[in-house]
């Protein structure tokens, strides 16, 4: 790989590795947190962290807003930034707030049905669960599941 | 600042607090996207992102629990496979071209195209909106279509059952 | 609810201005930030707040249940609709171009007004859907435990 770690490589560079920080707290809260609340929480924290991943994919620099005057009347002077990663990601968001909601709708169920929330105490009554009716039916209906 | 907001979130029990810390969060991101051009976004992001995920999170509350438990699970392996997988993430952003740069391959083909086509095709001054709606409608269909389907699953999961989960806890009490 | 009387006067006052900046976004999104998406998120954020600060029951006598899961679908029909009639007219799916065939460009003012609108009504219609699915559960803790 040809690159220099010069003064410009690594300020147009901070920002992807700003993002990929972020996204690997989100990460590391899906992952090590037993709360599917903040698990929730954690998967919100690392979806924004995609969104402004693409977001700054499409900036151009002395760019604004690609928005043109109302009278259409364009200066050719004027730098647009991409407007492409724009529409992707605002449809996402709508579309990952959706998501959230059924998966926050899950969680109430859980609660619902095990009166908790934590991954620990789930898996355990999970488990308690299958030992007993392990110890009902026996062996014979296929082993522990 | 973002990295301090998720950073307080890791360390945060109390899950009220958590549900507004991921609402700041939002608010810094929507600041964020104005810096980078993205107007639209960076709206629905505060809408969105502040208001009502804020709301969801909180009424997920109030059915749920207000604390996380102290997990007596060691961090040693999470912490690991994140490292890890960051450390890769930061190895394929290494050939990215620079912040910016006008040259980069994102900025030399559709873009352009699009930013030309939709002042004559479209005649509209949103770019935004004559992408979302006209150049890519089907992926917008789409993405209605999941908002949709989202929806109906929530109302299948949630509601209307309210009847039968009292008889649930009826037949619990019995039993015990 | 009953004693947060500076909350309730401030909510009635804002939430038609709420609804009216909805409408702006969604009719003035051609022209400046905004769209169906944004639209829908704040129109439906009016009634939440509504609901938040009188009770359920009262923005459900303005909203009720049956039409909010209507409009659930009305918004999708609505443009896929919109894609089905430009077929007919002789174009392609969701080729705007086809309402007006001698001015294209106007043809696709219509086309994405009606899409956006479209996109207004589910969105508004799901969110206001998932708050009553959270809000209508009998919750665990009391308003003091908070």
């Amino acid at each position: 790989m040809g690159f220099e770690l010069t003064q410009e490589y690594i300020f147009g560079h901070l920002n992807y590795w700003l993002f990929s920080v972020l996204m690997m707290t989100g990460l590391y809260i899906v992952v090590a947190k037993g709360n599917l609340v903040k698990k929730i929480v954690g998967l919100n924290i690392f979806q924004t962290s995609v969104f402004m991943l693409y977001i700054s994919m499409g900036k151009v620099t002395g760019g604004t807003a690609p928005i043109f005057p109302l009278d259409m009347q364009i200066d050719p002077d004027v730098i647009y930034s991409n407007p492409l990663p724009h529409v992707l990601i605002l449809t996402a968001i709508v579309v990952g707030i959706a998501t959230t909601a059924l998966g926050l709708a899950l969680i109430v169920r859980i609660q619902e049905e095990f009166n908790t929330i934590e991954e620990d105490d789930i898996l355990k009554i999970e488990r308690a669960i299958t030992q007993a009716e392990n110890a009902i039916h026996g062996e014979s209906m296929g082993g522990p599941a | 600042m973002l990295v301090l907001t998720a950073i307080a979130v890791v360390r945060m029990r109390s899950l009220f607090a958590i549900a507004m810390l991921s609402g700041v969060f939002s608010l810094l991101s929507a600041l964020l996207f104005v810096t980078l051009d993205a107007v639209d976004v960076a709206f629905t992001e505060a809408a969105v992102g502040a208001g009502i995920s804020t709301v969801l999170v909180l009424g997920t509350l109030a059915l749920t629990s207000r604390y996380e438990k102290p997990t007596n699970r060691s961090p040693a392996l999470p912490l690991f496979v994140v490292i890890v997988t960051g450390a890769a993430l930061i190895y394929g952003t290494l050939d990215m071209p620079n912040f910016g740069s006008p040259d980069a391959p994102a900025q030399t083909h559709v873009g352009p195209d699009y930013l030309e086509g939709s002042v004559h095709e479209i005649d509209i001054p949103n770019v935004v909106t004559s992408i979302l709606a006209s150049y890519r409608g089907y992926d917008t269909l789409g993405e209605t279509a999941v908002v949709f389907t989202a929806g109906i699953g929530v109302l299948l999961l949630i509601s209307g059952l309210s009847g039968r989960r009292r008889r649930d806890d009826e037949e619990e009490s019995e039993e015990t | 609810m009953r004693h947060h009387l500076i909350l309730r006067v401030i909510t009635k006052l804002l939430v038609g201005a709420i609804m009216l900046f909805a409408f702006y976004v969604q009719f003035h999104g051609d022209f400046s930030p905004g769209g169906g998406f944004q639209a829908g998120v704040i129109m439906a954020v009016a009634f939440i707040l509504y609901g938040l600060v009188f009770s359920l029951h009262d923005v459900q006598q303005v909203f009720p249940p049956w039409l909010v899961h209507k409009l659930i679908a009305l918004g999708v029909l609505l443009y896929a609709g919109t894609g089905v009639v430009s077929m007919f007219l002789g174009y392609g799916f969701l080729d705007y171009g086809a309402f007006t065939p001698d001015h294209p460009a106007h043809g696709q003012h219509y086309g994405i007004f009606a899409v956006e609108l479209g996109v207004g009504i589910t969105v508004t219609a799901v969110m206001v859907a998932i708050y009553y699915a959270f809000a209508s559960r009998p919750p665990r803790l009391s308003d003091e435990e908070w």
